[in-house]
């Protein structure tokens, strides 16, 4: 699924600055947590930035289903079942889990988020 | 050495914007030993000022009640040094806060410039980090004090904020507790 030029270059930029990384680094495939570096504090800054670059407002469970990664309706010996993986794709449609659904270990979810996933976000939340 | 980079609070509205003051002088430590032959007050020192700033602003929201650390300097620019003599002001105005955080930036000014500005991040721990406070509320109330926070502090619409009552109850139990010791040392024989 293809993101425009625009989207992806306000979300290239709000993470340069974020991060600290370099524009090359942050290509659609690259993973926010894994290749970019980011650790928990810097979605806050990332957020905040998303929200002035574009005008919107995100809510954190938007980006993390939290209640979906610790309840045991959704969660069964470390990993997100069936019905946690249909809720998942219900709230977070513009997330690829292709990769996540083979093996849905929760501990792998915060590495899950891509450059892309981001972008669609936003550009569903302009919509 | 106490580790406050701030004197005084000269401006305070809830959640929104503070102002302190910070007296830089030559018979400081850091001055002098930060950089022997080049006395200037160390930029990482004007950051945490700002960060003590920052964070009480955004503490205050919460009563005080909320564990606030820095998190993250996501920018910090200094254009000059600050040297002894100079009285620097430092402005943290709340740019986005969250359940679990929030984002001020930061204006630094000596004599009406702009001496630097930055961005800080603070995070709100969560219960992992134990049940209560980082500062026993009685100890932090004294500081507070003696930063003239409550001779300045106002809400948005430019009401009087006064200490939380949690904070004063602490304090009286604190002064009883001490009262109880100093009764107990009186009756002991000597």
């Amino acid at each position: 699924m293809q993101v425009s030029e625009d989207v992806f270059s306000k979300v290239q930029a709000a993470l340069i600055d974020a991060l600290g990384v370099d524009d090359d680094e942050v290509t659609p495939q690259a993973t926010m947590v894994g290749d970019l570096g980011a650790e928990s504090i810097d979605f806050l800054d990332i957020v905040f930035k998303l929200e002035k670059s574009f005008g919107i407002k995100v809510a954190t469970e938007d980006l993390f289903p939290k209640d979906i990664l610790t309840e045991s309706t959704y969660v069964q010996d470390g990993k997100v079942t069936a019905t946690g993986i249909a809720e998942l794709k219900k709230r977070m449609p513009w997330a690829d889990l292709s990769k996540f659904e083979k093996n849905p270990r929760v501990q792998d979810f915060g590495d899950l988020l891509t450059v892309s996933d981001l972008c669609r976000y936003v550009e569903s939340k302009i919509a | 050495m106490r580790w406050f980079w701030i004197d005084r609070f000269v401006e305070f509205v809830r959640d929104t914007r503070a102002t302190t003051i910070k007296n830089i002088s030559f018979g400081e430590e850091p001055i002098d030993d930060y950089l022997p032959g080049h006395p200037h007050y160390p930029h990482s020192l004007i950051i945490e000022g700002m960060a003590q700033t920052g964070g009480l602003l955004v503490s205050e929201a919460g009563g005080f009640r909320t564990k606030t650390v820095l998190a993250k300097v996501s920018k910090a620019v200094f254009h000059d040094l600050v040297l002894p003599g100079d009285q620097i002001f430092l402005t943290a105005v709340v740019q986005d806060r969250k359940a679990t955080g929030a984002i001020v930036e930061g204006i630094v000014k000596v004599n009406g410039e702009i001496l630097a500005e930055m961005e800080l991040s603070f995070a709100f721990l969560d219960e992992r980090f134990g049940a209560t406070g980082l500062f026993a509320p009685e100890d932090l109330l004294r500081t507070l004090r003696v930063f003239r926070l409550f001779d300045v502090a106002v809400d948005q619409n430019g009401n009087r904020i006064h200490a939380p009552e949690h904070m004063l109850e602490a304090e009286r139990q604190a002064a009883h507790g001490f009262e109880l010791s100093r009764a107990v040392a009186r009756s002991e024989p000597s």
